[in-house]
Parts: structure tokens; sequence; C-alpha cells
């Protein structure tokens, strides 16, 4: 992975460079660009429906971009089978309603991509993944189906499965969205111990109070751009566009 | 009465003789339908259009015709392309052939049921198509489709009792044999329906067991809870 390395400079952990995607005539993503540091995290929000889940996907290639550029770690990310599963594989994702494997026992959801995309022997994969689902507080649900636990548990029980993988970095989409607001909290303390870990990770949220305490930057996007970018302090107490403000006004007054 | 029982007593050894021939069969044809048509489905599903044309057509082909004339094809055709094969293996391939059209409709219909969103996150580890269809979806879709499934199953261990036609000595053969040669029809056929009744409650009770140790706990769909 190393032979694209600029010398000496630091890589940013994910570049992304005019990315354009549309399903028929709907444009969702009309050229993004940003840089995500190593060990940075940074919120997304913008309304919905303006393509964010689409970026996400865009970056580990569940959805293939029209145009544009993704770059990992200095290595882009091109449209071969084999360079995609190795990319995902390094790359974390938690979706907004889990997607736990409904058949599996939560501790083999967490070993499953150890084992299988890994090769990890099983014994080193149960070890492993016993200790992420400590990491989660979960340690006794590990031989639970996901549909006996609740979303907040099966929120961070996705969370150990994507961590299992030891990725480079975690992409979280809308992660609190679909759980009761007293659940909330306790998946946000997990994201929120990930980024002082210096997880590097790009989080698609809605929650305004978590994005300050927790993000370095915050991305406002909508139709398909970013609006602006900043540190959660300039966004979110003195954004430029008139669009952020109306959109930070409307969600804060919930 | 008595004069029933002692009839029954009589042709009981060659009647259980009948139904392992009979169980056989249907093991053979049921364990290799079900393997076929764990691939048809996969085929169909996720197939490019000419593997989905020919599997398709194929099911179609096995639906739109009789069984029995099935049976008596594959019986009289096999011998002109030089193959000679004894009366089981003919019918249990012919039975075979027929099941898996059967089965590979319901294993696609279980496949479909299967949340789009369990692929993506399967996708999203790094697992390839192939990983993904045998640890994630699969499981998933015959645990949906085991209903049907073992529906198929009793009718095909029933249905096996056509093969008495080109010769097979299974359960219905015997029967009509002793039937034959005491003249007591009523009496044998009455012996061997309620053989095969047993059978199937065996075969029920077995498919019962089955279906609770595959249940996934918390996970009950359609249920109604309190």
């Amino acid at each position: 992975m190393d032979g694209v390395r600029k010398k000496g400079g630091n890589v940013p952990a994910l570049k992304v460079r005019d990315l354009y995607k549309s399903y028929g005539d709907l444009e969702v993503l009309s050229g993004i660009s940003f840089d995500l540091e190593k060990g940075e995290v940074k919120a997304v929000l913008g309304p919905s429906g303006t393509g964010k889940s689409t970026l996400l996907q865009c970056i580990n290639r569940l959805t293939v971009p029209d145009r544009g550029e993704v770059w990992l770690d200095g290595v882009e990310v091109i449209d071969s089978k084999r360079e995609i599963y190795k990319i995902r594989s390094s790359i974390g994702m938690v979706f907004q309603h889990f997607n736990l494997f409904s058949h599996l026992r939560v501790l083999d959801n967490v070993c499953i991509g150890p084992i299988r995309v890994k090769k990890m022997s099983r014994k080193e994969a149960v070890k492993l993944g016993m200790e992420k689902l400590k990491q989660v507080n979960l340690e006794d649900k590990a031989n639970a189906y996901p549909a006996e636990l609740s979303g907040g548990q099966q929120q961070r029980a996705a969370i150990a499965r994507a961590m299992a993988m030891n990725p480079k970095l975690m992409l979280f989409d809308e992660p609190t969205s679909a759980l009761d607001p007293e659940l909330i909290g306790e998946v946000l303390e997990i994201i929120k111990s990930l980024a002082k870990s210096r997880m590097t990770m790009l989080i698609v949220t809605h929650e305004i109070g978590f994005a300050r305490s927790a993000c370095d930057k915050i991305i406002f996007m909508e139709h398909g751009k970013i609006l602006e970018e900043g540190s959660p302090d300039k966004i979110l107490n003195d954004p430029e566009c008139a669009r952020t403000k109306e959109f930070l006004n409307k969600i804060t007054e919930l | 009465m008595a004069h029933f029982f002692q009839f029954a007593w009589d042709a009981l050894p060659s009647l259980l003789q009948g139904s392992v021939t009979t169980l056989i069969l249907t093991a053979i044809c049921l364990t290799s339908g079900f393997i076929l048509g764990i691939l048809l489905a996969l085929g169909r599903v996720y197939g490019n259009k000419l593997i989905y044309i020919v599997i398709t057509g194929y099911i179609n082909i096995i639906r739109g015709t009789p069984l029995l004339i099935q049976l008596l094809i594959i019986y009289y055709s096999l011998p002109h392309i030089g193959i000679i094969l004894p009366a089981l293996p003919a019918a249990a391939l012919a039975f075979a052939l027929n099941t898996c059209a059967y089965q590979a409709e319901y294993i696609r219909g279980g496949i479909q049921s299967v949340q789009a969103t369990q692929v993506l996150a399967a996708h999203a580890l790094g697992m390839s198509s192939y990983q993904t269809s045998l640890y994630i979806v699969l499981p998933q879709a015959l645990r949906m489709a085991i209903l049907p499934l073992s529906n198929e199953g009793i009718l095909m261990l029933k249905t096996t009792s056509l093969s008495f036609l080109v010769g097979v000595p299974e359960l219905l053969a015997t029967a009509r044999k002793i039937a034959y040669q005491t003249f007591r029809y009523l009496d044998a056929f009455i012996i061997c329906a309620v053989i095969y009744i047993v059978i199937v409650f065996i075969f029920v009770g077995f498919l019962g067991f089955i279906h609770k140790r595959l249940r996934i706990p918390g996970l009950q769909k359609g249920t109604i809870t309190r």
C-alpha cells in the first residue's frame, strides 16, 4: 500500500476529489471534495436527500461514483473487484439500521469478518471479538441474537463488528437516527471513546450537540454539494451560508 | 377382523422392505434435488441473462408437464442414449430433476426475502459475492423457505409411489404384488396407506425438530405477540 505515498508530507487518511453521482436524472453528488486527516473526526450535516449516505457509500464503493477520485492513505480506489474487497475490509461502516446479520449470534456477527475476510482462526477471532464487545460494553450479550437486543445494543454490536476488522477509517451513516431518544446516549458514548482513541471517522449525523463536542470539523452539505466546512464553533455559531443557518435553526427548534 | 390383522402381520415384513426402498428413493431425490435447487435458485437470482433464461426455461418445462410423463420419458429414453440404469436409480433421477425445479422456486423466494441491507453489510465488511451468498444470504433464505420445502418433502415422499410403474419394488409396488397374489386388494392397499401415514408422521416430527433447531431466537416473523 506504500507505492504512491508522497515523500515526507502527511498523506490524508481519506481524500475525496470531484465526486459525482447521478441516479437517472437526479444528480445526488455534484462535485464533492474534502480531506480527512489521520485521527480526524468530521461530521457531515445536511438535510435529508442531499447525498450524505451516497457519499459514504461511494467512499467504500458500495456505490460506484460516476466520476471523481477517492484516495485512501495516498492510494486511489480503483474499480478492480479484488482491490475493492480489500479496501472495504479496511473501512468500517456503521449503518442507520444496524444491519446486523440476523441469523448469527452477536459474537459471530463480530467474528465473521475476521474469520471469512481476514482468514483469522476461529479461536483468535473469538478472542478479538470478545475484546471488541467489551469495548462496547456488550460482552454479556455475546451469545444473544440481534433480535433479542435493544436498538442501542444492536448499534453497539454493529460498531464492534466494524472495529473487529481493525479499520483505518470508520464511516457512520446516521448511527443514532433509528434509536429511541434514551438509547442515543450509549451509542454516542462509544463513538466518543473511539474519537478519543484517535480513530479516523466520518460521521453523518443530525446530533448537533454530539457534532460540537466530539468532532474536529463539520461539513455542511446540501443538494450534493459541500456548502461549507469548518470547526464546530464556526459552523454552528457563525455559519457563512444562509442555508446552513436556516438548517441549523430548523433542527434546533425541535 | 382378526383375519385382517393376521393378514397384515404376514404381509408386514415384505411391506417394510418396500418402505425401506421408498425411504431410500425419497432420501436420494430430496437431497440431490435440494442441492440442485440451491444452485438453480442462485443462478436464477444472481446469474446473467443466459443462465436466467436457461434455468427459467427448465423450471417451466418441469412444472408444465406431469411428473409421471417425466418419469416414463427418462426411464425409456436413457437406454437410447446408451445409459442403462436399474429402475431405482432411473426413478431417483427423474424425481430429483422434478423436485429440484420446485425447490429452486421456494429457495428463490427465500433469497428474495432476505433484506438487501444484509447484503450491504456483508459487502461493507469486504466479503465477496460468493461469501455473502454462502454465509449471509443462504442461511437466512433457507430458513424462510423451510415451510414450503417441508411440504415438498412430504409430497415427494408419497410421489415416489409412482415409481411402481417402472418396476421399483417400493411400498406401493409391494402392496400391489401382495394384493395380486392373495386377491385381497382392499386389505393390502389399506395396510399400505397406514404405513404411508406412519412414515409421514415420523417425517413431520423430524421436520418439526429441524424447524425448532433453526429458529432464530427473538425473530419470529408473523407471530402476534401479546
